[in-house]
């Protein structure tokens, strides 16, 4: 459906020589797509027509290198230019007031109140003493769900119940939060509409009230076209110090960032990527402008990969396959660890040039795959697993039954398992590391 | 009634193409009027491939009408945005039968419990024994939220425990419902990214839990989307559908400055009608959805 920029350039470009500068009809013809894939990423469509303008006058006459293609070499640029709009990652500005206030706005449904409880977990984590304000009297239970938020994660939250005016609510709260001894403050404020002009005014009246040193604009990354007018009216009605894009777990490309970025001129300072409480990461420009060009977000990938696999028990699966004592158990271990990396698809999404396999690929059937594998493992006994050559008909007609699958799938996992021990007996010999395992474990489809 | 949904039209501001007359002119049509119209249809997130699609279709009305004009482009325009909203089948909702069950499903926070609760109160309203149930065990205070709409609409609400089974409280829900003699259960679920594998897992469970529960349920699976979402929204509706089969969706929160205009790919490309527009938070701000209503107000001047 959506194109990556480096597949639409590619026919641009055939049939142009390899080498010299790139022309202004080069570059016009590139422009083009690049303007298409912009938009198709929701990057606003005035914000694209700047941006384009940018990138034609830098990529003008520009030498084409040795290495690459032209088409490449228009890439480059544009991954170039889209990192320069991003900007750099923004942090809070923490201990230039005390206690520091922070206050949180934005559209309905665009996760305040979760990135709230979020950002004051992170907060404490780095050292400090975080209090949460809730804020918002109209939505039905956001008090209780701040409440339970803050329960959860042992964070004091003020509230005054649903009768109270919102700036009077966070005025009482940060002398509570002072008084308390806390260092930051966050207000979790109602969502509203931008052209509202009486809820605009509230925030106006609540942030005359508190006087926070950052007021953040939460905004959900699969925002259109209006990301430019909802930031633009937040920016002129409160001051924005920063943004957070939210739901960037999805698949959503994310051109919203690039839009509000440009109009406001403030920093994103956090990405919220989940529904859990440890869902915040930084912002990096480099790869979140990968992920607008749909060039996949390797380094996400790689980072998300090298926390979450546990890096001993990888390396003990390592010698193990390098001694020859690999066994089913070690298999099962592995597969977990891969398991933990999160779904196959959202794994597979973030390699590049994935994103076109992916239509090809049924990741629903290697999903499925993977949870029968593991199935047939966990009915085996542990001596099983650790000597599957004990696996007779009888035993394997036991497995299949207590797996639910068939003994013929059982034995094209023994035949896979003694395949990958084979390889492994020869990546031995030649000297290979153990990468070769991980896509082993994926039944060497990908 | 009537009058409500009046005043929740009313509140639309979708308005696109209420300056079209100026940007389009009336001089001849040029290269730069099918541009200009192209750039007024992205701006309004119908996405590149239809926008594409709608400018070629009036180009061919135009030519075929022989048009010179940019100002007569407009009704054909109309036409062509129009023809996209195909006639829908009748909503299920509507054709009796002793217990019809709804699925709401959708992205976090794009208004399923605040359309349940404007939903259960239209439905009563047209005499309906409505009943709902809270699906979403997962989001903090997800229960109690509904239980409020609940009570504004005067519908009783079955809920479970918190970090509950959704399917196992969907499951005693229908049971209930039915004991109860109620006609029409809403199932609110949790708010979910499609590309969630698992979660998604969890929603075809609950879809076939009702699937087993009652002949033909669940009778409708509408999606709510929200109007200032763009592109994705189309991404979400495949998955939506793939997954439980969604027949319709209710676009909310087209009292902002969102147009909405992606659920024209939704019609185009997976034929998914819209059901129901959402138009502020209060109860009230419902409305079905009227295609002809809906492109008015495309055209119409912008609201002050
Ligand atoms: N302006 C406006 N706001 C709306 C509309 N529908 C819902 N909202 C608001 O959007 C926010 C999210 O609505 P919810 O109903 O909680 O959304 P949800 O999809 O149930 O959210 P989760 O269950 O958390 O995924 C709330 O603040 C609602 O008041 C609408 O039509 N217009
Ligand atoms: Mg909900």
């Amino acid at each position: 459906m959506f194109e990556s920029l480096g597949n639409r350039l590619q026919g641009v470009f055939d049939g142009l020589q390899r080498r010299g500068k790139l022309t202004e009809a080069d570059v016009d013809a590139a422009m083009r797509e690049v303007r298409l894939a912009l938009l198709e990423a929701d990057v606003n469509f005035k914000v694209v027509k700047q941006f384009v303008k940018r990138v034609r006058e830098r990529a003008v006459g520009v030498e084409v290198m040795q290495t690459i293609t032209p088409g490449q070499q228009v890439v480059k640029i544009v991954h170039e230019e889209l990192i320069n709009t991003l900007g750099e990652p923004g942090r809070l500005e923490l201990g230039l007031q005390n206690p520091t206030i922070i206050m949180l706005v934005g559209l309905q449904g665009s996760g305040k109140t979760t990135t709230a409880a979020k950002l004051a977990l992170h907060l404490r984590k780095k050292g400090s003493r975080p209090y949460l304000v809730a804020a918002d009297v109209y939505r039905p239970a956001a008090i209780d769900q701040l409440q339970a938020l803050g329960r959860q994660l042992d964070i004091p939250v003020y509230d005054e119940g649903v009768n109270g005016r919102p700036p009077t609510i966070c005025a009482n709260g940060v002398a509570k939060a002072r008084e308390s001894g806390a260092t930051v403050v966050l207000l979790d404020t109602a969502g509203r509409l931008n052209i509202d002009d009486m809820m605009m005014d509230e925030i106006k009246a609540i942030k005359a009230a508190t006087d926070p040193i950052e007021v953040i604009l939460v905004a959900d990354a699969m925002t259109g076209q209006e990301a430019v007018r909802v930031a633009t009216d937040f920016n002129n009605a409160v001051g924005l110090t920063g943004l957070i894009m939210t739901k960037v777990d999805g698949d959503a490309r994310g051109g919203a960032a690039i839009s509000m970025r440009e109009v406001t001129g403030v920093p994103i300072k956090y990405l919220g990527t989940g529904e859990k409480l440890d869902g915040l990461e930084l912002f990096h420009p480099d790869r979140m402008a990968s992920r607008i060009l749909g060039m996949g977000d390797v380094l996400t990938l790689i980072e998300q990969a090298s926390e979450q696999l546990d890096e001993e028990e990888t390396q003990r699966a390592g010698e193990r396959l390098m001694s020859g004592k690999f066994d089913l158990e070690d298999f099962l271990q592995q597969m977990q660890q891969i398991k933990k990396l999160g779904p196959l698809g959202k794994v597979l999404g973030m390699l590049p040039g994935m994103g076109q396999m992916m239509n090809d690929v049924d990741l629903s059937g290697a999903e499925g795959e993977l949870k029968r594998v593991e199935a047939i493992i966990y009915s085996m006994t542990p001596k099983e697993r650790r000597n599957p050559r004990l696996l007779k008909a009888s035993r394997k007609r036991r497995i299949a039954a207590g797996s639910g699958t068939s003994v013929q799938e059982v034995n094209q996992l023994l035949r896979q398992f003694r395949e990958m021990q084979t390889m492994m007996k020869q990546l031995k010999s030649s000297g290979a590391g153990r990468r070769g395992a991980l896509s082993n474990l994926l039944g060497g489809k990908f | 009634m009537f009058k409500s949904i009046r005043k929740s039209l009313s509140r639309t501001r979708q308005s696109v193409f209420g300056q079209i007359q100026n940007a389009l002119g009336n001089g001849d049509i040029t290269e730069e009027t099918y541009e200009d119209l192209e750039a007024l249809l992205i701006q309004a997130d119908m996405g590149v491939d239809t926008s594409l699609f709608i400018v070629e279709q009036v180009r061919d009305r135009a030519v075929e009408k022989h048009l010179y004009r940019a100002d007569q482009l407009i009704p054909e325009l109309r036409g062509v945005l129009r023809a996209i909203l195909i006639e829908p089948p009748p909503l299920q909702i509507d054709t009796p039968r002793l217990l019809t069950i709804v699925m709401v499903v959708g992205v976090n926070g794009s208004g399923k419990t605040t359309s349940i609760g404007k939903l259960a109160k239209y439905y009563k309203g047209l005499g309906r024994r409505v009943q709902l149930v809270a699906g979403d065990t997962f989001r903090a205070a997800a229960i109690d939220q509904l239980k409020v709409w609940g009570d504004r609409a005067g519908v009783p609400v079955i809920s479970g425990q918190p970090g509950g089974d959704p399917a196992a409280v969907i499951y005693d829900s229908i049971r209930a419902t039915r004991a109860r003699g109620y006609d029409l259960l809403f199932v609110d679920t949790a708010g979910r990214l499609h590309t969630k594998f698992n979660l998604m897992k969890e929603l075809e469970k609950v879809y076939s839990v009702c699937q087993k529960s009652v002949h033909q349920a669940p009778h409708e699976v509408l999606l709510v989307l929200d109007a200032p979402t763009g592109q994705n929204a189309l991404l979400q509706a495949i998955k939506f559908k793939e997954s439980v089969h969604i027949t319709g969706v209710v676009l909310t929160k087209l009292d902002g400055t969102g147009k909405g205009g992606m659920v024209f790919a939704i019609y185009r490309e997976l034929g998914v009608p819209v059901r129901f527009i959402g138009t502020g938070e209060g109860i009230d701000d419902i409305a079905p959805f009227d295609a002809d209503a809906f492109i008015d107000g495309l055209f119409d001047e912008p609201p002050a």
